[in-house]
């Protein structure tokens, strides 16, 4: 995000054209006013549906509300249960981190790996570059169901891997495998990850390999002391966008939990699949144990709880990332 | 610079078929991209399989369901007008189309405007605004969508009779109508489309609008009739994206409409499990679930150059 608006900027002269206005601004002025008038529709948004609701929802946060009556002040009540008292958000954090910590390295990986191997100058790039990223249109609740045909029992996955006499496991009834299968899901999206990798790798000068060639260096060589630096931004913001993504896994979690009409609030078999946002939703919207839900200050107060936890890693990341990316120096807009 | 690298790219890739085997003269070289082939086909494979696997259990009768061969014996077409026997198809389809419609409007209308004042126009504060707008790209949705539900139960819906928007009237808030979904897109609720617009808009030539200034154009003339025509492939990124991520929404219509005349088709394919009555019809939730995709497919294959595109620039966001 070295990109900064005032960068690029000349300024420029224009001859005076007040007369042919009604207005009797000069030019920087009615520039100004245009300017504003142009961004208004972002600030009402932003104000509207993105400032005040953060500062509301911190407020709320140290409240009882539950849509009904006006919220009542209770102080820091909500977040001391939360650490002390709730075995529920233990829960769904101990899920929330597995998930970021074998997915997104898994991902990662695997985009990377098959990006270079789409850099190797094979014939039909292109039509291998549009199919893996094909599965990324078939996204929503319909992917999903064809997911859980696919991982059922006696689906496809554990016909094949019956082929080379694996036993295939109940993925999505045993509450060892549901975290794997969602992992395995995911690998059907990661072409968006492999074309932005692609982009990146494409985007190396070439030179730089032509004179590591000269000085005898092997692809291996190359991979690792030319290409890898090079696109060492790239690879910090998408993990960074992975990890603030897995962190908020919702959709396909909330669809499998509640398949055959069962109820997201035990969160799945052996409560495997209760992530962070589908504890926060029942707590909003649904039923936790005994307590009928809308009970939006606990649910506020869960929501800025797992903020903090992806601004301290995000900020951390971003201190560990002045020890291995690697910024071309004079890059800007 | 966001557009230049993805041209460059594309260049690079022109005229890459089986002559990028035949012109290789070094024999290892040719066995080893030889490998790099075949592995990728078998990934291609892998990607496809369950698209298939999809289309083959879309077209199988229950007794067939079981068996693993590709191939459907015999095939059952009925499956898709079965599928479709119950639920209020007609209904959710509209619903879908209404708000995706309204949303891509929105989108790329708001967008644009937004981001030809931060690109073309100088006023104080411009940056700060600017850094809060690539701040909010970062900013994950989970703080805000409590308090934006709250603020939505809050706000009274107008007293009119408009169905297109599910208002009747009646609503006494904004939820259970569509406004949730679609008055967000129309105040720029979008980071990265307006970072992308911006940076497309940078890129056409200031003098088309000094010139335009001297023979007294408004701002607003200037901005839709000289530069906007200047950036289509840009709003068609950005139109082709809003219209994926709102016809494939989940959680927003699961969290504002509530009613089942006001279900979206993503909602409404949820009532396929209970259509058999207890276990699930794989084959007609797979019909369902086909021509429910089927739209965003058909965008993808007229306009795939769009999402590839459109794709690379969101990866420079680290740049």
């Amino acid at each position: 995000m070295a990109e900064s608006a005032q960068s690029q900027d000349v300024v420029q002269r224009r001859p005076q054209s007040a007369a042919r206005t009604g207005l009797r601004l000069n030019n920087s002025t009615r520039e100004a006013v245009n300017g504003w008038l142009f961004v208004m529709p972002w600030v009402i948004g932003f104000a509207l549906f993105t400032a005040i609701p953060m500062v509301f929802s911190f407020y709320t946060s140290f409240t009882n509300y539950n849509l009904i009556r006006s919220p009542q002040w209770v102080g820091t009540r909500h977040y001391e249960n939360i650490f002390t008292n709730d075995p529920y958000f233990w829960k769904s954090l101990e899920n929330t981190f597995w998930m970021v910590g074998i997915r997104v390295p898994i991902v990662m990986t695997l985009a990377l790996a098959i990006a270079i191997l789409l850099n190797t100058k094979i014939p039909y790039e292109r039509v291998f570059r549009t199919i893996v990223y094909l599965p990324n249109v078939l996204a929503g609740a319909a992917a999903v169901y064809l997911w859980q045909w696919i991982l059922s029992p006696t689906g496809l996955l554990n016909q094949a891997l019956e082929g080379v006499g694996i036993d295939g496991p109940s993925w999505f009834t045993n509450p060892n495998w549901t975290k794997p299968a969602l992992v395995v899901m995911g690998l059907w999206w990661i072409g968006g990850n492999i074309i932005i990798y692609l982009a990146a790798i494409k985007g190396v000068p070439q030179t730089l390999y032509e004179a590591a060639s000269i000085d005898g260096a092997s692809p291996w060589h190359k991979l690792r002391y030319i290409t890898l630096p090079m696109i060492s931004p790239t690879i910090f913001f998408q993990v960074i966008t992975s990890i603030i993504g897995t962190f908020q896994i919702f959709t396909t979690a909330y669809i499998i939990i509640t398949t055959g009409g069962l109820s997201p609030a035990e969160g799945g078999p052996g409560r495997s699949l209760l992530f962070y946002v589908i504890y926060l939703y029942n707590r909003a919207f649904g039923k936790v144990g005994s307590s009928r839900g809308f009970d939006m200050g606990y649910a506020s107060a869960l929501a800025w709880i797992l903020f903090v936890i992806i601004l301290a890693i995000t900020l951390f990341q971003l201190w560990l990332s002045k020890r291995w990316v690697y910024y071309e120096s004079g890059e800007g807009g | 610079m966001a557009a230049t690298t993805v041209e460059a790219v594309n260049k690079i890739e022109r005229g890459g078929g089986w002559s990028r085997f035949t012109q290789e003269r070094r024999p290892g070289m040719l066995v080893a991209k030889l490998a790099a082939f075949l592995l990728m086909c078998f990934i291609a494979f892998l990607f496809l399989v369950p698209l298939v696997w999809m289309i083959s259990t879309s077209l199988k009768t229950p007794q067939d369901l079981q068996n693993p061969s590709f191939i459907p014996n015999p095939i059952a077409w009925e499956n898709y007008r079965d599928a479709f026997s119950f639920g209020m198809w007609g209904r959710w389809t509209l619903n879908t189309v209404i708000i995706t419609f309204f949303s891509v409007v929105g989108m790329v209308f708001s967008t644009s405007l937004v981001a030809y004042s931060f690109a073309r126009l100088r006023w104080p504060g411009r940056a700060f605004l600017f850094s809060i707008v690539l701040a909010t790209m970062m900013l994950p949705d989970v703080v805000t969508f409590i308090p934006r539900f709250i603020i939505f139960s809050e706000l009274p819906a107008p007293r009119v009779n408009f169905p297109l928007f599910a208002l009747d009237g009646n609503n006494a808030s904004w939820v259970n109508t569509f406004l949730p979904l679609i008055v967000p897109d129309f105040l720029a609720g979008s980071a990265f489309n307006i970072f992308l617009m911006r940076q497309f808009m940078r890129g056409v030539p200031m003098e088309l609008s000094e010139a335009a200034r001297i023979d007294g154009a408004s701002e607003f003339r200037i901005y839709w009739n000289v530069v906007l025509p200047l950036c289509k492939p840009a709003l068609a990124t950005i139109a082709i994206f809003t219209f994926q991520s709102s016809w494939q929404d989940f959680m927003g219509p699961l969290l504002y409409l509530q009613s089942e005349q006001n279900y979206t088709l993503q909602i409404g394919l949820r009532t396929f499990e209970f259509a058999a009555g207890g276990a699930p019809n794989w084959s007609w939730m797979m019909a369902g679930s086909l021509i429910v995709m089927l739209p965003v497919l058909i965008v993808f294959v007229l306009f795939q150059q769009y999402f590839i595109e459109g794709i690379q620039i969101s990866g420079m966001g680290g740049r």
